[in-house]
C-alpha cells in the first residue's frame, strides 16, 4: 500500500496530479482511491489531495502516520501537512512560497525559508524542487505539479515507473501541452537524482 | 468491463443511468454538483436533463416527470432541500409513479456550506426511506436499489452521500444498464394527483405502516450489516463506516459492528441481533445522533440495559467531520486500549493563515471597489449573498456585512433600511443566485417601497460551483442555444425605476453609476457586466515600472489581489498569477502600473 499526500495553494494543478497518481497506478493493474478538496479552499486557499494505492484500503483519507510521500506545491503548506507522514517518509516540496494576500497586507515577513528550514531538520528524506527554474524552462507555470510529480518518481518512494507516468501523461494531457509536461516530468527526476548523490 | 477511476458523485450519477434514469433535474451546490454534469455527459438520447432555476422548480418538474412514469432524479446540496422542502413535504404524502431518487448531498466540517443539517433527520420529518452510501462503490450500488424502491412503493426516496464519497474518486468496473420498459404516460386520477385533506390523512396512514414495515425489510438489506464479536458494540454509518473501519484495523480490534446503511426507516431487527448481549455500544457518525437516538430508543422501548454512547454522552464530538483520528482515539478510550501520543517533537513554525480569496483580475474585486469608493464619506451597509462575492468580506475590500442564505441579501436589506434609514442599504447578489431566489426579493422591495441600491454583479456564470449555465447564459445544461432571460428587463418590468448596466473594470464609469443609483430614492439598481476569469483568456499581463513606484502600496492596501506582492518596499506583480484586468493601474496615483506591452 503507497499514501501519497499532495498539499498545496488552490489553484496549484493538484487535483489533476492525484488524478495522474490514481491513473498511473490502475494502469499498473493496482487499487486506487482519491480525495480531494473541492470548494471555496480553490480559490486561493489550503487544498490537499488524498491518493491511495493498493488493496485494503477503507478511509478516503489518509490517517495521520501512513503517508508515504508528502508533495508539497508550497514550504508552508507541506509543514502544515507533516502530521501525515510516515517517520520514514519522503517529502519533495517545492521552494518557492506562495505569499498569501493576507500577509501581504499585513506587511508579514513570510518568505518560506523558515519552512524549508523545519523541513530540513525533521523530515529523513527531503526532496527540494526548484519550480520555478524548472517551469521557466518549460514556458508555463503550470507545470510544476508534473514537476514535483517527476521528483517523487525519481525518489523511487512512489513505487511508480518514469515510462509509466510518461504513457499516462499521453493519455490525460492534451497533444499541445504534452511535450511541457515531459520536460517537467524529466527535469523533477533528474532534481530528485541530484539530491540523493 | 474496464475499471475507471471515478468521483463519487461520477459513480451516483452513471448508477443512475444504468437505472434507466429519464430526467434528471437540480441546481449546482459544492459537494453535489457533479451528479448532474456527469448525467449530461454519459446520458443518451433518452435521458433529459436540466439545471432548473432552483431546487423547488427541480423537484416540482421532476415530480410531474414522475407522474408519468418516467425514473426521475433531482440533485442538490443539503441547503437546497430547505428550498425544496415545500414539494418534498407534499409529494411524501401524493407519492409518484415513475420512481424519484432525491440526491442530497451534506457537507460535515463544513467544509463549503453556511450549516451542518443533517438529511437523514429531514428524511425522518419527511417520513422518506434515506439511503446513506459509505463509500463511491457503495453509492454506485446504492443508487440503484433506491429507484426501486422508489417505484415499488411509489414514494420519494432520499439519497444522502457526504463530500467525502462525493468527492472521493476510486477505480470502478462499470455494468451494462438496465433494460426499462417506456412509460406509460400521465394516467389522469384527481383521486391520486391532487392533495386535499382527506386525501393527506389517508395516505398518512398508509406511509406510517409502510414505514414500520421498511424497519424489517431494511433489517435484511444489504448495506444494513452486523459483524464481529464481544460485550462492546460499535455502530455507524455513511462514511464514518470507513473512518470507524481504517481505526479499527489500525488497533488491530475487531468488535461487534452495526453498519446502518439505511438509517431512516432503521433497520429494527437487524439492531436488536446488534445489541443482544452487549454491555456498552459506542456511535460513531457524522453530523446529527441519528442511529445513536434510535438505539437510546430500541433500549428503551425493549428495556434492554445496554448503555448507547455518543454525541449525546459527550463522548463524541457533536460538531465537525469525522476522521480515523478522532476515531481511533475515541475508539481507544471506549475499548480500554492504551493511547498513543503523536504530537511532533519541535513545534512547526507559525503557518501563515490561508483564507480563500476572490481571484487574481476578479471583477467582483472591482465591482466592490467601486462601490466602496461610491459610498466614501456616507452611512452604508452591504448586504451579501452566496457565490464567489461572499468573499468580498475579506481584507482589504470588507465589503459583505451580511451573508444568510441564497437570496437573503435583497431581503435583509430592506429590513436594515426601515431600522435606520439614514444608510444607504447595498444588496448584492450574484447572476445565478438572482434568479434562484433574488427575484422575488426584488418584487417585494419594489411593492414595499423599501430604498435600496441592488447591485447585481453578473459574471456570466455560476462560478463558485464549478461554472454551470444559467437562464442569463444562453446555455442549457444539454448543450443546446436557448433565449437569454435578460437581468435588465427583468428588473425594469418590476418596475426598478434606475437600472444602469456598466462594466465594473472602468473604475470611474463604475464609481458614478453606483453614486446615480445611490441617489435615487426608492429601489435602484447597477448591473456589473464582466465575465468571470474563469471564462476567458487574460488580457495583457500588468507590470509595475520599478523606477516610478513610490511604495505607497496603495494597490496592495485597497485591492489585495493575490497577484500583487510587496518585494523590497515596491510593489511587484507575478506575471503568471496577474490576470490584465487594469483595475491596480487605476488605483496607482502614480501611473506606476501598465500593460506589459507598453513598456519603452
Ligand atoms: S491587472 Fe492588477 S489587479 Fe488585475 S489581475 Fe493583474 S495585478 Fe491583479
Ligand atoms: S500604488 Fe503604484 S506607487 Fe503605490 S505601491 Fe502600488 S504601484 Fe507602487
Amino acid at each position: 500500500m503507497r499514501n501519497i499526500l499532495l498539499a498545496g495553494v488552490g489553484g496549484q494543478g493538484t487535483v489533476l496530479a492525484s488524478k495522474l497518481l490514481a491513473q498511473a497506478a490502475m494502469e499498473q493493474g493496482k487499487q486506487a482511491r482519491t480525495a480531494e478538496t473541492i470548494g471555496m479552499a480553490q480559490r486561493g486557499g489550503c487544498v490537499v489531495s488524498h491518493v491511495r494505492i493498493g488493496d485494503g484500503v477503507c478511509s478516503p483519507l489518509i490517517p495521520h502516520g501512513a503517508a508515504d510521500v508528502i508533495l508539497g506545491f508550497e514550504p508552508a503548506e507541506a509543514v502544515r501537512c507533516l502530521a501525515y507522514l510516515k517517520p520514514d517518509g519522503v517529502v519533495v516540496a517545492a521552494q518557492k512560497a506562495i505569499k498569501p494576500v493576507t500577509a501581504t497586507l499585513s506587511g508579514s515577513a513570510y518568505e518560506g525559508t523558515e519552512m524549508l528550514d523545519y523541513l530540513r531538520r525533521h523530515v529523513r528524506q527531503l526532496i527540494e524542487v526548484d519550480g520555478e527554474t524548472i517551469c521557466g524552462q518549460c514556458g508555463s507555470a503550470k507545470v510544476l505539479n508534473v514537476a514535483l510529480l517527476g521528483a517523487a518518481i525519481g525518489s523511487g518512494a512512489l513505487e511508480l515507473s518514469l515510462e509509466q507516468m510518461e504513457k499516462t501523461l499521453e493519455q490525460r494531457v492534451p497533444a499541445k501541452f504534452l511535450e511541457m509536461n515531459r520536460q517537467a516530468l524529466r527535469l523533477g527526476v533528474q532534481s530528485a537524482q541530484q539530491q540523493s548523490k | 468491463m474496464k475499471e475507471k477511476l471515478l468521483m463519487g458523485n461520477e459513480a451516483i450519477g452513471l448508477g443512475a443511468l444504468r437505472a434507466g434514469v429519464g430526467f434528471v433535474a437540480g441546481y449546482p451546490g459544492t459537494p453535489s454538483t457533479e451528479i448532474l454534469e456527469t448525467v449530461a455527459k454519459y446520458r443518451d438520447a433518452g435521458t433529459y436533463v436540466e439545471w432548473s432555476v432552483n431546487e423547488k422548480a427541480a423537484m416540482e418538474a421532476a415530480a410531474g416527470a414522475a407522474y408519468a412514469g418516467v425514473r426521475t432524479m433531482v440533485t442538490m446540496k443539503q441547503v437546497g432541500l430547505n428550498v425544496a422542502s415545500d414539494p418534498l413535504m407534499s409529494l411524501s404524502y401524493i407519492g409518484i409513479k415513475g420512481g424519484m431518487v432525491v440526491v442530497v448531498a451534506d457537507d460535515p466540517g463544513p467544509i463549503s456550506s453556511q450549516t451542518e443539517q443533517d438529511t437523514r433527520h429531514f428524511a425522518e420529518f419527511a417520513k422518506l426511506p434515506v439511503f446513506d452510501p459509505s463509500s463511491p462503490e457503495e453509492a454506485y450500488q446504492m443508487i440503484g436499489d433506491a429507484f426501486a424502491l422508489s417505484e415499488e412503493l411509489q414514494t420519494p426516496v432520499l439519497f444522502r452521500p457526504t463530500t467525502r464519497v462525493c468527492h472521493g474518486c476510486v477505480s470502478l468496473p462499470l455494468e451494462e444498464p438496465e433494460k426499462r420498459p417506456a412509460p406509460e404516460g400521465f394516467v389522469k386520477d384527481t383521486s391520486r394527483w391532487v392533495i386535499f385533506p382527506k386525501l393527506t390523512y389517508q395516505n398518512h396512514q398508509k406511509i406510517e405502516a409502510r414505514n414500520a414495515s421498511l424497519r424489517k425489510t431494511f433489517s435484511e438489506y444489504r448495506f444494513n450489516r452486523l459483524a464481529g464479536s464481544g460485550q462492546k458494540g460499535i455502530a455507524t454509518g455513511g462514511v464514518s463506516y470507513a473512518y470507524t473501519k481504517e481505526a479499527l484495523q489500525l488497533l488491530g480490534q475487531e468488535p461487534k459492528l452495526l453498519k446502518v446503511g439505511t438509517p431512516h426507516p432503521f433497520p429494527e431487527q437487524l439492531a436488536l441481533r446488534f445489541l443482544d448481549g452487549l454491555d456498552e455500544v459506542l456511535v460513531l457518525e457524522e453530523l446529527d445522533p441519528v442511529i445513536e437516538r434510535e438505539l437510546v430508543y430500541l433500549c428503551g422501548k425493549y428495556r434492554l440495559n445496554v448503555i448507547i454512547k455518543g454525541k449525546l454522552t459527550g463522548d463524541m464530538p457533536n460538531a465537525g467531520e469525522l476522521s480515523v483520528e478522532i476515531a481511533k482515539m475515541q475508539l481507544s478510550r471506549f475499548l480500554d486500549l492504551p493511547i498513543s501520543d503523536e504530537s511532533p517533537k519541535e513545534a512547526a513554525p507559525a503557518l501563515p493563515v490561508r483564507p480563500p480569496v476572490l481571484c487574481a483580475g476578479c471583477p467582483h474585486r472591482a465591482s466592490f471597489y467601486a462601490v466602496k469608493q461610491a459610498k466614501k464619506g456616507r452611512k452604508a451597509v452591504f448586504s451579501g449573498d452566496i457565490g464567489c462575492y461572499t468573499l468580498g468580506n475579506a481584507a482589504p475590500l470588507d465589503m459583505v456585512d451580511t451573508c444568510l442564505c441564497m437570496g437573503a441579501g435583497v431581503t435583509i436589506a430592506q429590513g436594515l433600511h426601515r431600522v435606520e434609514p439614514d444608510a444607504v442599504n447595498f444588496a448584492f447578489i450574484g447572476d445565478s443566485t438572482f434568479f434562484a431566489s433574488g427575484l422575488t426579493g426584488v418584487v417585494n422591495a419594489v411593492y414595499n417601497d423599501a430604498d435600496i441600491v441592488l447591485i447585481v454583479l453578473d459574471n456570466s456564470t455560476t462560478a463558485m460551483t464549478g461554472h454551470q449555465p444559467h437562464p442569463g447564459t444562453g446555455k442549457t445544461m444539454m448543450g443546446e442555444i436557448t433565449r437569454k432571460v435578460s437581468i435588465p428587463k427583468i428588473l425594469e418590468g418590476i418596475g426598478v425605476s434606475f437600472v444602469r448596466r456598466v462594466n465594473p473594470l472602468d473604475l470611474q464609469a463604475a464609481k458614478e453609476a453606483v453614486q446615480q443609483a445611490a441617489a435615487v430614492k426608492g429601489v435602484s439598481a447597477v448591473i456589473f457586466e464582466s465575465p468571470c476569469v474563469a471564462l476567458i483568456k487574460p488580457a495583457e499581463v500588468h507590470t509595475v515600472e520599478n523606477t516610478a513606484c513610490v511604495g505607497c502600496k496603495k494597490c496592495i492596501r485597497e485591492l489585495g489581489c493575490p497577484a500583487l506582492v510587496l518585494e523590497n518596499g515596491k510593489a511587484k506583480i507575478e506575471p503568471d498569477m496577474c490576470y490584465g484586468c487594469g483595475l491596480c493601474a487605476q488605483v496607482c496615483p502614480v501611473s506606476a502600473i501598465r500593460k506589459r506591452g507598453d513598456r519603452e
